[in-house]
Protein backbone atom coordinates (compact mmCIF):
# COMPACT_ATOMS: atom_id res chain seq x y z
CA UNK A 1 0.00 0.00 0.00
CA UNK A 2 1.25 3.55 -0.91
CA UNK A 3 1.83 5.67 2.25
CA UNK A 4 -1.65 8.00 2.64
CA UNK A 5 0.82 10.72 3.89
CA UNK A 6 3.06 10.81 0.45
CA UNK A 7 0.04 11.85 -1.22
CA UNK A 8 -1.38 14.29 0.66
CA UNK A 9 2.59 16.03 1.21
CA UNK A 10 2.21 16.23 -2.85
CA UNK A 11 -1.08 17.54 -2.48
CA UNK A 12 -0.26 19.94 -0.10
CA UNK A 13 2.83 21.39 -2.23
CA UNK A 14 0.24 22.00 -5.27
CA UNK A 15 -2.14 23.41 -3.39
CA UNK A 16 -0.07 25.88 -1.78
CA UNK A 17 1.62 26.63 -5.42
CA UNK A 18 -1.86 27.27 -6.31
CA UNK A 19 -2.79 29.85 -3.53
CA UNK A 20 0.25 31.73 -4.23
CA UNK A 21 -0.92 32.19 -7.81
CA UNK A 22 -2.45 35.60 -8.27
CA UNK A 23 -5.08 34.42 -11.44
CA UNK A 24 -5.59 31.57 -9.50
CA UNK A 25 -6.86 33.91 -6.16
CA UNK A 26 -9.10 36.45 -8.62
CA UNK A 27 -10.53 33.15 -10.53
CA UNK A 28 -11.91 31.47 -6.80
CA UNK A 29 -13.09 34.99 -6.07
CA UNK A 30 -15.24 35.04 -9.12
CA UNK A 31 -16.52 31.45 -8.83
CA UNK A 32 -16.99 32.08 -4.73
CA UNK A 33 -19.49 35.22 -6.09
CA UNK A 34 -21.50 33.58 -8.80
CA UNK A 35 -24.96 32.03 -7.88
CA UNK A 36 -24.95 29.30 -10.41
CA UNK A 37 -21.11 27.85 -9.14
CA UNK A 38 -22.57 27.72 -5.75
CA UNK A 39 -25.47 25.43 -6.56
CA UNK A 40 -23.31 23.24 -9.11
CA UNK A 41 -21.07 23.05 -5.86
CA UNK A 42 -23.98 22.33 -3.42
CA UNK A 43 -25.60 19.58 -6.06
CA UNK A 44 -22.05 18.14 -6.82
CA UNK A 45 -21.63 17.35 -2.84
CA UNK A 46 -25.28 16.14 -2.55
CA UNK A 47 -25.20 13.64 -5.49
CA UNK A 48 -21.01 11.93 -4.19
CA UNK A 49 -23.06 11.59 -1.01
CA UNK A 50 -25.77 9.64 -2.60
CA UNK A 51 -25.47 5.83 -2.94
CA UNK A 52 -23.30 4.43 -5.63
CA UNK A 53 -26.10 2.15 -6.66
CA UNK A 54 -29.04 5.12 -6.70
CA UNK A 55 -30.54 6.57 -9.58
CA UNK A 56 -29.89 10.04 -9.67
CA UNK A 57 -26.23 8.97 -9.07
CA UNK A 58 -25.48 6.89 -11.81
CA UNK A 59 -27.12 9.38 -14.43
CA UNK A 60 -25.32 12.35 -12.81
CA UNK A 61 -21.83 10.14 -13.03
CA UNK A 62 -22.82 9.05 -16.51
CA UNK A 63 -23.52 12.32 -17.71
CA UNK A 64 -20.50 14.16 -16.51
CA UNK A 65 -18.01 11.49 -17.37
CA UNK A 66 -19.69 11.43 -20.84
CA UNK A 67 -19.00 15.39 -20.86
CA UNK A 68 -15.40 15.58 -19.23
CA UNK A 69 -14.36 12.46 -22.06
CA UNK A 70 -16.08 14.29 -24.70
CA UNK A 71 -14.28 17.10 -24.18
CA UNK A 72 -10.83 15.33 -24.01
CA UNK A 73 -11.57 14.23 -27.17
CA UNK A 74 -12.52 17.13 -28.92
CA UNK A 75 -9.63 18.67 -27.47
CA UNK A 76 -7.41 16.53 -29.10
CA UNK A 77 -9.21 16.59 -32.29
CA UNK A 78 -9.63 19.90 -32.95
CA UNK A 79 -6.37 20.70 -31.76
CA UNK A 80 -4.24 18.47 -33.44
CA UNK A 81 -6.05 18.62 -36.67
CA UNK A 82 -3.96 21.22 -38.73
CA UNK A 83 -1.14 18.60 -38.28
CA UNK A 84 -2.86 16.06 -39.38
CA UNK A 85 -4.36 17.53 -42.21
CA UNK A 86 -0.80 18.86 -43.23
CA UNK A 87 0.96 15.20 -43.05
CA UNK A 88 -1.34 13.81 -45.19
CA UNK A 89 -0.87 16.57 -47.48
CA UNK A 90 2.81 16.07 -47.39
CA UNK A 91 2.49 12.66 -48.02
CA UNK A 92 0.27 12.70 -50.86
CA UNK A 93 2.64 15.20 -52.86
CA UNK A 94 5.54 13.37 -52.04
CA UNK A 95 4.20 10.29 -53.55
CA UNK A 96 3.48 12.18 -56.54
CA UNK A 97 6.82 14.16 -56.52
CA UNK A 98 8.31 10.04 -56.22
CA UNK A 99 5.97 8.91 -59.42
CA UNK A 100 7.22 12.04 -61.51
CA UNK A 101 10.61 10.48 -60.17
CA UNK A 102 11.71 14.11 -59.01
CA UNK A 103 11.85 13.53 -55.49
CA UNK A 104 15.29 13.77 -53.78
CA UNK A 105 16.45 12.89 -50.62
CA UNK A 106 16.16 16.18 -48.03
CA UNK A 107 14.63 18.34 -50.58
CA UNK A 108 11.60 20.60 -49.34
CA UNK A 109 8.44 18.29 -50.71
CA UNK A 110 6.19 21.37 -50.59
CA UNK A 111 8.36 23.41 -52.66
CA UNK A 112 9.13 21.21 -55.22
CA UNK A 113 6.04 19.98 -55.62
CA UNK A 114 4.63 24.14 -56.08
CA UNK A 115 7.47 23.93 -58.94
CA UNK A 116 7.30 20.97 -60.27
CA UNK A 117 3.82 19.77 -60.63
CA UNK A 118 0.56 20.99 -62.04
CA UNK A 119 -2.66 19.55 -61.03
CA UNK A 120 -5.34 19.44 -63.33
CA UNK A 121 -9.46 18.31 -63.52
CA UNK A 122 -10.53 16.35 -66.23
CA UNK A 123 -13.73 14.95 -67.19
CA UNK A 124 -13.58 11.06 -67.47
CA UNK A 125 -16.49 10.95 -70.04
CA UNK A 126 -14.99 13.42 -72.47
CA UNK A 127 -11.32 13.53 -71.27
CA UNK A 128 -11.48 17.16 -71.68
CA UNK A 129 -10.25 19.53 -68.85
CA UNK A 130 -12.64 21.03 -66.25
CA UNK A 131 -11.98 24.20 -65.48
CA UNK A 132 -15.20 24.96 -63.52
CA UNK A 133 -13.41 23.97 -60.13
CA UNK A 134 -10.58 24.24 -58.12
CA UNK A 135 -7.77 21.80 -58.70
CA UNK A 136 -5.65 22.02 -55.33
CA UNK A 137 -9.10 21.77 -53.26
CA UNK A 138 -10.55 18.89 -55.07
CA UNK A 139 -10.34 15.66 -53.60
CA UNK A 140 -11.37 12.24 -55.60
CA UNK A 141 -11.58 10.00 -53.02
CA UNK A 142 -14.05 11.84 -51.39
CA UNK A 143 -15.63 12.54 -54.80
CA UNK A 144 -16.15 9.00 -55.57
CA UNK A 145 -18.17 8.77 -52.35
CA UNK A 146 -20.26 11.63 -52.88
CA UNK A 147 -23.49 10.24 -55.06
CA UNK A 148 -23.68 13.70 -57.05
CA UNK A 149 -19.94 13.80 -58.06
CA UNK A 150 -19.69 9.81 -58.69
CA UNK A 151 -21.45 7.38 -60.81
CA UNK A 152 -21.77 3.71 -60.51
CA UNK A 153 -19.42 1.47 -62.75
CA UNK A 154 -21.47 -1.77 -64.69
CA UNK A 155 -21.11 -4.32 -63.03
CA UNK A 156 -19.72 -6.18 -66.13
CA UNK A 157 -17.26 -3.19 -66.93
CA UNK A 158 -16.16 -3.26 -63.32
CA UNK A 159 -13.52 -5.21 -63.81
CA UNK A 160 -11.13 -3.26 -61.34
CA UNK A 161 -14.53 -3.96 -58.54
CA UNK A 162 -14.30 -0.43 -56.90
CA UNK A 163 -18.34 -0.51 -58.02
CA UNK A 164 -18.20 4.02 -58.38
CA UNK A 165 -16.13 6.34 -59.81
CA UNK A 166 -15.91 10.50 -59.60
CA UNK A 167 -16.99 11.91 -62.29
CA UNK A 168 -13.74 14.25 -62.23
CA UNK A 169 -10.38 12.38 -61.82
CA UNK A 170 -7.42 14.93 -60.79
CA UNK A 171 -4.58 14.46 -62.79
CA UNK A 172 -1.06 15.87 -62.14
CA UNK A 173 1.36 17.20 -65.54
CA UNK A 174 5.12 17.55 -64.72
CA UNK A 175 6.14 20.37 -67.65
CA UNK A 176 9.55 21.68 -68.69
CA UNK A 177 9.83 24.48 -70.56
CA UNK A 178 5.99 24.59 -71.36
CA UNK A 179 5.72 20.48 -73.03
CA UNK A 180 4.41 18.29 -70.66
CA UNK A 181 7.11 15.99 -69.46
CA UNK A 182 5.05 13.29 -67.65
CA UNK A 183 1.35 12.67 -66.91
CA UNK A 184 0.37 11.50 -63.59
CA UNK A 185 -2.90 9.51 -63.31
CA UNK A 186 -4.59 8.22 -59.92
CA UNK A 187 -5.28 4.58 -60.12
CA UNK A 188 -6.87 2.55 -57.71
CA UNK A 189 -8.63 -1.08 -57.63
CA UNK A 190 -8.98 -4.10 -55.38
CA UNK A 191 -6.52 -6.54 -54.61
CA UNK A 192 -6.37 -9.21 -52.39
CA UNK A 193 -7.51 -7.67 -48.75
CA UNK A 194 -7.52 -3.87 -49.78
CA UNK A 195 -7.99 -0.90 -52.61
CA UNK A 196 -5.19 -0.25 -53.42
CA UNK A 197 -4.84 3.37 -54.07
CA UNK A 198 -1.85 4.79 -56.52
CA UNK A 199 -0.47 6.99 -59.36
CA UNK A 200 0.66 5.49 -62.65
CA UNK A 201 3.37 8.51 -64.69
CA UNK A 202 3.58 8.10 -68.59
CA UNK A 203 5.16 9.55 -70.96
CA UNK A 204 3.79 12.59 -72.87
CA UNK A 205 2.57 9.77 -75.82
CA UNK A 206 0.31 8.40 -72.83
CA UNK A 207 1.55 5.24 -73.74
CA UNK A 208 4.98 4.44 -71.95
CA UNK A 209 5.34 4.22 -68.69
CA UNK A 210 7.58 5.90 -66.10
CA UNK A 211 6.82 4.49 -63.02
CA UNK A 212 3.52 3.35 -60.90
CA UNK A 213 3.37 4.05 -57.12
CA UNK A 214 0.89 2.75 -54.62
CA UNK A 215 0.35 5.01 -51.34
CA UNK A 216 -2.43 3.64 -49.41
CA UNK A 217 -3.24 -0.37 -49.47
CA UNK A 218 -2.92 -3.05 -47.13
CA UNK A 219 -1.83 -6.08 -48.57
CA UNK A 220 -0.02 -8.88 -47.27
CA UNK A 221 3.35 -7.40 -45.33
CA UNK A 222 6.04 -8.82 -47.63
CA UNK A 223 4.02 -10.67 -50.62
CA UNK A 224 0.81 -8.70 -51.65
CA UNK A 225 2.80 -5.67 -49.84
CA UNK A 226 5.30 -5.77 -52.26
CA UNK A 227 3.73 -3.53 -54.18
CA UNK A 228 5.48 -0.85 -52.50
CA UNK A 229 8.85 -2.03 -53.21
CA UNK A 230 11.18 0.10 -55.07
CA UNK A 231 12.73 -2.66 -57.20
CA UNK A 232 9.57 -3.92 -58.51
CA UNK A 233 8.91 -0.50 -59.17
CA UNK A 234 11.37 -0.15 -61.16
CA UNK A 235 10.59 -3.09 -63.18
CA UNK A 236 7.65 -0.73 -64.72
CA UNK A 237 10.07 1.64 -66.34
CA UNK A 238 9.73 1.48 -70.08
CA UNK A 239 6.60 -0.91 -70.46
CA UNK A 240 3.93 -0.18 -72.82
CA UNK A 241 0.02 0.50 -71.57
CA UNK A 242 -1.71 0.06 -75.33
CA UNK A 243 -1.21 -2.39 -77.50
CA UNK A 244 0.04 -0.84 -80.46
CA UNK A 245 -1.57 -2.58 -83.48
CA UNK A 246 0.88 -0.14 -86.75
CA UNK A 247 3.13 1.83 -85.34
CA UNK A 248 4.79 3.54 -88.27
CA UNK A 249 3.97 7.29 -87.04
CA UNK A 250 5.57 6.62 -83.67
CA UNK A 251 8.75 7.08 -84.78
CA UNK A 252 7.92 10.29 -86.20
CA UNK A 253 6.79 11.06 -82.86
CA UNK A 254 2.87 11.08 -83.97
CA UNK A 255 0.63 8.62 -82.50
CA UNK A 256 -2.96 8.22 -84.73
CA UNK A 257 -5.73 7.14 -82.67
CA UNK A 258 -6.13 4.34 -84.98
CA UNK A 259 -2.90 3.17 -83.93
CA UNK A 260 -3.67 2.77 -80.33
CA UNK A 261 -5.12 -0.26 -79.33
CA UNK A 262 -7.21 -2.11 -75.67
CA UNK A 263 -4.76 -1.82 -72.84
CA UNK A 264 -2.67 -4.77 -72.74
CA UNK A 265 -0.07 -4.42 -70.13
CA UNK A 266 -0.20 -6.88 -67.21
CA UNK A 267 1.69 -8.94 -64.24
CA UNK A 268 2.38 -11.94 -65.54
CA UNK A 269 3.57 -15.59 -63.21
CA UNK A 270 7.15 -15.21 -62.98
CA UNK A 271 9.96 -13.40 -64.71
CA UNK A 272 9.43 -11.39 -67.65
CA UNK A 273 11.91 -12.52 -70.72
CA UNK A 274 12.88 -9.21 -71.74
CA UNK A 275 14.31 -10.82 -75.10
CA UNK A 276 10.89 -12.29 -76.62
CA UNK A 277 7.76 -10.12 -78.07
CA UNK A 278 5.54 -8.77 -76.02
CA UNK A 279 8.25 -8.39 -73.07
CA UNK A 280 7.35 -4.57 -73.09
CA UNK A 281 3.25 -5.40 -72.17
CA UNK A 282 4.77 -7.08 -69.51
CA UNK A 283 6.05 -6.91 -65.85
CA UNK A 284 7.07 -9.23 -63.80
CA UNK A 285 3.99 -10.71 -61.11
CA UNK A 286 4.58 -10.50 -57.33
CA UNK A 287 5.96 -13.92 -55.78
CA UNK A 288 3.21 -15.61 -53.17
CA UNK A 289 0.80 -13.00 -54.47
CA UNK A 290 -1.29 -13.88 -57.38
CA UNK A 291 -4.54 -12.10 -56.58
CA UNK A 292 -2.68 -8.90 -55.79
CA UNK A 293 -1.27 -9.27 -59.35
CA UNK A 294 -4.61 -9.64 -60.78
CA UNK A 295 -5.60 -6.93 -59.50
CA UNK A 296 -3.25 -4.57 -59.93
CA UNK A 297 -3.32 -6.11 -63.76
CA UNK A 298 -7.26 -5.14 -63.42
CA UNK A 299 -7.18 -1.79 -61.86
CA UNK A 300 -3.97 -1.04 -65.10
CA UNK A 301 -6.47 -2.25 -67.66
CA UNK A 302 -9.90 -0.50 -66.35
CA UNK A 303 -7.76 3.10 -65.78
CA UNK A 304 -6.38 3.05 -68.91
CA UNK A 305 -9.42 1.50 -70.76
CA UNK A 306 -12.40 3.77 -72.34
CA UNK A 307 -14.06 4.09 -69.27
CA UNK A 308 -10.97 5.48 -67.63
CA UNK A 309 -8.19 7.68 -68.81
CA UNK A 310 -8.17 6.51 -72.74
CA UNK A 311 -10.47 9.19 -73.83
CA UNK A 312 -8.31 12.03 -71.82
CA UNK A 313 -4.73 10.54 -73.17
CA UNK A 314 -6.26 10.10 -76.36
CA UNK A 315 -6.48 14.32 -76.41
CA UNK A 316 -3.43 14.58 -74.71
CA UNK A 317 -1.75 13.02 -77.58
CA UNK A 318 -3.67 14.83 -80.38
CA UNK A 319 -2.66 18.06 -78.56
CA UNK A 320 0.98 16.70 -78.43
CA UNK A 321 0.89 15.48 -81.90
CA UNK A 322 -0.34 18.78 -83.48
CA UNK A 323 2.46 21.21 -81.70
CA UNK A 324 5.00 18.84 -83.03
CA UNK B 1 11.77 8.05 -6.00
CA UNK B 2 12.83 5.53 -3.62
CA UNK B 3 10.05 6.18 -1.39
CA UNK B 4 7.90 5.87 -4.29
CA UNK B 5 9.28 2.70 -5.47
CA UNK B 6 8.89 0.92 -2.40
CA UNK B 7 8.55 -2.97 -2.53
CA UNK B 8 4.55 -3.25 -3.30
CA UNK B 9 5.37 -0.89 -6.39
CA UNK B 10 8.11 -2.92 -7.39
CA UNK B 11 6.31 -5.92 -7.52
CA UNK B 12 3.23 -4.50 -9.14
CA UNK B 13 5.65 -3.21 -11.54
CA UNK B 14 8.24 -6.42 -12.23
CA UNK B 15 6.14 -8.69 -11.79
CA UNK B 16 3.68 -8.64 -15.34
CA UNK B 17 7.29 -9.12 -17.13
CA UNK B 18 7.77 -12.52 -16.56
CA UNK B 19 5.92 -13.88 -13.51
CA UNK B 20 2.54 -13.08 -14.26
CA UNK B 21 2.69 -11.72 -18.01
CA UNK B 22 -0.28 -10.95 -19.60
CA UNK B 23 0.93 -12.50 -22.96
CA UNK B 24 2.06 -15.45 -21.81
CA UNK B 25 0.54 -16.67 -18.64
CA UNK B 26 -3.43 -14.96 -18.64
CA UNK B 27 -3.07 -15.11 -22.66
CA UNK B 28 -5.17 -12.06 -23.18
CA UNK B 29 -4.13 -9.83 -26.04
CA UNK B 30 -3.30 -11.85 -28.09
CA UNK B 31 -5.56 -10.69 -31.36
CA UNK B 32 -3.23 -7.51 -31.54
CA UNK B 33 0.01 -9.05 -30.85
CA UNK B 34 -0.48 -11.58 -34.01
CA UNK B 35 -1.19 -8.75 -36.18
CA UNK B 36 0.95 -6.39 -35.75
CA UNK B 37 4.64 -7.83 -35.18
CA UNK B 38 5.48 -8.30 -38.46
CA UNK B 39 8.07 -5.49 -38.47
CA UNK B 40 9.46 -4.11 -35.29
CA UNK B 41 8.54 -0.51 -35.91
CA UNK B 42 5.02 -1.21 -35.69
CA UNK B 43 5.73 -3.56 -33.04
CA UNK B 44 7.50 -0.33 -30.62
CA UNK B 45 4.89 2.10 -31.65
CA UNK B 46 1.94 -0.20 -30.28
CA UNK B 47 3.43 -1.27 -27.69
CA UNK B 48 4.26 2.50 -26.54
CA UNK B 49 0.18 3.29 -26.96
CA UNK B 50 -1.11 0.55 -25.18
CA UNK B 51 0.92 0.92 -22.25
CA UNK B 52 0.32 4.27 -22.39
CA UNK B 53 -3.32 3.59 -22.57
CA UNK B 54 -3.41 0.85 -20.04
CA UNK B 55 -1.50 3.52 -17.65
CA UNK B 56 -3.73 6.03 -17.83
CA UNK B 57 -6.70 4.53 -18.58
CA UNK B 58 -6.06 2.78 -15.03
CA UNK B 59 -5.22 6.05 -12.95
CA UNK B 60 -8.37 7.34 -14.27
CA UNK B 61 -10.07 4.52 -13.59
CA UNK B 62 -9.61 4.30 -9.71
CA UNK B 63 -8.93 7.69 -9.11
CA UNK B 64 -13.41 7.82 -9.51
CA UNK B 65 -13.31 4.23 -8.57
CA UNK B 66 -15.29 4.87 -5.09
CA UNK B 67 -17.87 6.51 -6.69
CA UNK B 68 -18.19 4.28 -10.27
CA UNK B 69 -21.85 2.87 -9.91
CA UNK B 70 -21.62 -0.96 -10.29
CA UNK B 71 -24.52 -1.06 -12.66
CA UNK B 72 -22.58 1.05 -15.26
CA UNK B 73 -19.03 0.06 -14.17
CA UNK B 74 -17.86 -1.72 -17.74
CA UNK B 75 -19.31 1.42 -19.55
CA UNK B 76 -17.82 3.77 -17.35
CA UNK B 77 -14.18 1.84 -17.90
CA UNK B 78 -14.95 1.60 -21.99
CA UNK B 79 -15.62 5.36 -21.96
CA UNK B 80 -12.63 6.12 -20.29
CA UNK B 81 -10.22 3.96 -22.16
CA UNK B 82 -11.85 4.54 -25.48
CA UNK B 83 -11.51 8.46 -25.30
CA UNK B 84 -8.05 7.64 -24.55
CA UNK B 85 -7.11 5.37 -27.66
CA UNK B 86 -8.89 8.08 -29.45
CA UNK B 87 -7.01 10.27 -27.97
CA UNK B 88 -3.11 8.27 -28.95
CA UNK B 89 -4.84 7.63 -32.16
CA UNK B 90 -5.07 11.27 -33.00
CA UNK B 91 -1.38 11.80 -31.88
CA UNK B 92 0.03 8.96 -34.02
CA UNK B 93 -1.82 10.33 -36.87
CA UNK B 94 -0.04 13.60 -35.76
CA UNK B 95 3.41 13.52 -35.29
CA UNK B 96 4.29 9.55 -36.58
CA UNK B 97 2.05 9.32 -39.65
CA UNK B 98 3.74 6.47 -41.54
CA UNK B 99 3.26 4.17 -38.39
CA UNK B 100 -0.24 5.28 -37.87
CA UNK B 101 -0.99 4.33 -41.76
CA UNK B 102 0.47 0.71 -41.35
CA UNK B 103 -1.10 0.25 -37.52
CA UNK B 104 -4.42 1.65 -38.68
CA UNK B 105 -7.53 -0.03 -37.43
CA UNK B 106 -5.50 -1.59 -34.72
CA UNK B 107 -4.49 1.43 -32.78
CA UNK B 108 -8.49 1.60 -32.38
CA UNK B 109 -8.35 -2.12 -31.49
CA UNK B 110 -7.04 -0.81 -28.20
CA UNK B 111 -10.12 -0.19 -26.88
CA UNK B 112 -11.09 -3.99 -27.01
CA UNK B 113 -8.10 -5.33 -25.96
CA UNK B 114 -8.75 -7.22 -23.25
CA UNK B 115 -5.07 -6.60 -21.42
CA UNK B 116 -6.50 -2.95 -20.60
CA UNK B 117 -9.83 -4.16 -19.77
CA UNK B 118 -8.67 -6.77 -17.37
CA UNK B 119 -6.31 -4.43 -15.62
CA UNK B 120 -9.31 -1.63 -15.08
CA UNK B 121 -11.42 -4.20 -13.58
CA UNK B 122 -9.02 -6.60 -11.70
CA UNK B 123 -6.86 -3.68 -10.41
CA UNK B 124 -7.59 -0.22 -10.97
CA UNK B 125 -10.97 -1.16 -9.26
CA UNK B 126 -9.72 -1.80 -6.02
CA UNK B 127 -6.06 0.25 -6.04
CA UNK B 128 -5.08 3.86 -5.56
CA UNK B 129 -4.40 5.98 -8.47
CA UNK B 130 -0.57 5.65 -8.36
CA UNK B 131 0.00 2.24 -7.61
CA UNK B 132 -2.60 1.57 -10.84
CA UNK B 133 -0.62 3.76 -13.16
CA UNK B 134 1.94 1.77 -12.28
CA UNK B 135 0.46 -1.65 -12.43
CA UNK B 136 -0.75 -0.21 -16.04
CA UNK B 137 2.58 0.45 -17.02
CA UNK B 138 4.13 -2.95 -16.08
CA UNK B 139 1.69 -4.70 -17.85
CA UNK B 140 1.96 -2.67 -20.50
CA UNK B 141 5.72 -3.18 -20.47
CA UNK B 142 4.71 -7.12 -20.50
CA UNK B 143 2.75 -7.00 -23.43
CA UNK B 144 5.76 -4.84 -25.03
CA UNK B 145 8.63 -7.23 -23.82
CA UNK B 146 6.59 -10.55 -25.91
CA UNK B 147 5.47 -8.15 -28.75
CA UNK B 148 9.10 -7.52 -29.58
CA UNK B 149 10.62 -10.91 -29.24
CA UNK B 150 7.76 -11.92 -31.54
CA UNK B 151 8.94 -9.32 -34.07
CA UNK B 152 12.13 -9.38 -34.16
CA UNK B 153 12.04 -13.01 -34.79
CA UNK B 154 9.53 -12.31 -37.49
CA UNK B 155 11.02 -9.13 -38.90
CA UNK B 156 14.51 -11.18 -38.99
CA UNK B 157 13.54 -14.43 -40.77
CA UNK B 158 10.66 -13.09 -42.79
CA UNK B 159 12.43 -10.21 -44.55
CA UNK B 160 16.10 -10.49 -43.20
CA UNK B 161 15.55 -6.66 -41.40
CA UNK B 162 15.65 -5.46 -37.76
CA UNK B 163 13.73 -2.19 -37.77
CA UNK B 164 14.15 -1.72 -41.70
CA UNK B 165 17.98 -2.36 -41.53
CA UNK B 166 19.15 -4.90 -43.32
CA UNK B 167 20.66 -7.71 -41.60
CA UNK B 168 20.67 -10.69 -43.67
CA UNK B 169 21.35 -10.08 -47.68
CA UNK B 170 18.42 -11.56 -49.40
CA UNK B 171 19.11 -13.47 -52.10
CA UNK B 172 16.79 -10.91 -54.69
CA UNK B 173 18.98 -8.35 -53.38
CA UNK B 174 21.71 -9.91 -54.36
CA UNK B 175 22.30 -12.06 -50.72
CA UNK B 176 22.36 -15.04 -49.45
CA UNK B 177 19.04 -15.60 -47.52
CA UNK B 178 15.90 -16.66 -48.20
CA UNK B 179 13.40 -14.88 -46.31
CA UNK B 180 10.50 -17.51 -44.67
CA UNK B 181 7.63 -15.88 -46.08
CA UNK B 182 5.06 -17.61 -43.26
CA UNK B 183 6.82 -14.98 -40.71
CA UNK B 184 5.42 -12.39 -42.77
CA UNK B 185 1.88 -14.27 -42.06
CA UNK B 186 -0.53 -13.92 -38.87
CA UNK B 187 0.11 -17.76 -37.83
CA UNK B 188 3.96 -17.62 -37.70
CA UNK B 189 3.12 -14.99 -34.36
CA UNK B 190 1.04 -17.93 -33.39
CA UNK B 191 3.42 -20.17 -33.41
CA UNK B 192 6.28 -17.53 -31.55
CA UNK B 193 3.87 -16.99 -28.67
CA UNK B 194 3.12 -20.68 -28.35
CA UNK B 195 6.78 -21.60 -28.27
CA UNK B 196 7.10 -18.96 -25.63
CA UNK B 197 4.21 -19.94 -23.61
CA UNK B 198 5.72 -23.33 -23.14
CA UNK B 199 9.47 -22.28 -23.26
CA UNK B 200 7.99 -19.57 -19.90
CA UNK B 201 6.30 -22.58 -18.91
CA UNK B 202 9.34 -25.06 -18.79
CA UNK B 203 11.55 -22.08 -17.21
CA UNK B 204 8.77 -21.62 -14.51
CA UNK B 205 6.71 -24.63 -13.62
CA UNK B 206 4.34 -22.95 -11.03
CA UNK B 207 3.00 -21.41 -14.70
CA UNK B 208 1.10 -24.94 -15.99
CA UNK B 209 -2.20 -24.99 -15.36
CA UNK B 210 -4.02 -27.38 -13.48
CA UNK B 211 -5.62 -30.15 -15.22
CA UNK B 212 -9.26 -29.31 -15.18
CA UNK B 213 -10.31 -33.09 -15.67
CA UNK B 214 -8.83 -36.55 -16.58
CA UNK B 215 -9.34 -38.44 -19.65
CA UNK B 216 -10.48 -41.83 -18.75
CA UNK B 217 -8.83 -44.62 -20.41
CA UNK B 218 -11.09 -46.98 -21.91
CA UNK B 219 -11.51 -50.54 -20.45
CA UNK B 220 -9.99 -53.07 -22.79
CA UNK B 221 -12.63 -55.98 -24.46
CA UNK B 222 -15.16 -52.80 -24.47
CA UNK B 223 -15.81 -52.49 -27.97
CA UNK B 224 -12.87 -55.34 -29.25
CA UNK B 225 -10.22 -52.50 -29.65
CA UNK B 226 -7.11 -53.40 -29.22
Amino acid sequence: MLNENTQNAGQGKLCAALEKCEHYQKFRAALDKCEHYQKFKAYCVKVLALSNDSLEKTIAIAVALCLVCAVLVSMAAVALRPLQVNNKELDMKRNILDVAGLLTEGSDIDKAFAERIESKLVNLETGDYVDSMNADEYDQRKAAKDPAQSVAIPKDKDIAHIRVKAKVAKVFLVKEGGAIKSIILPINGYGLWSTLYGFLSLDPDGQTVQSINFYDQAETPGLGGEVVNPAWRALWKGKKVYAETDQPSLEKGLIEEADIGEPALSLIKGAVDNTKPGSEYQVDGLAGASLTSTGVTNLIRYWMSKEGFAPYLAKVRTVKGAKS
Amino acid sequence: MSEILNDETKKVLIEPLIENNPITLQVLGICSALAVTSQMSTSLIMALALTMVTAFSSAAISAIRNHIPSSIRIIVQMTIIASLVIVVDQLLKAFAYEISKQLSVFVGLIITNCIVMGRAEGYAMKNPPLESFIDGIGNGLGYSLILIIVSFVRELLGSGKLLGIEILPLIKDGGWYQPNGLMLLPPSAFFLIGLLIWAVRQWKPGQREQVEFKIMSIAHGEGGHH
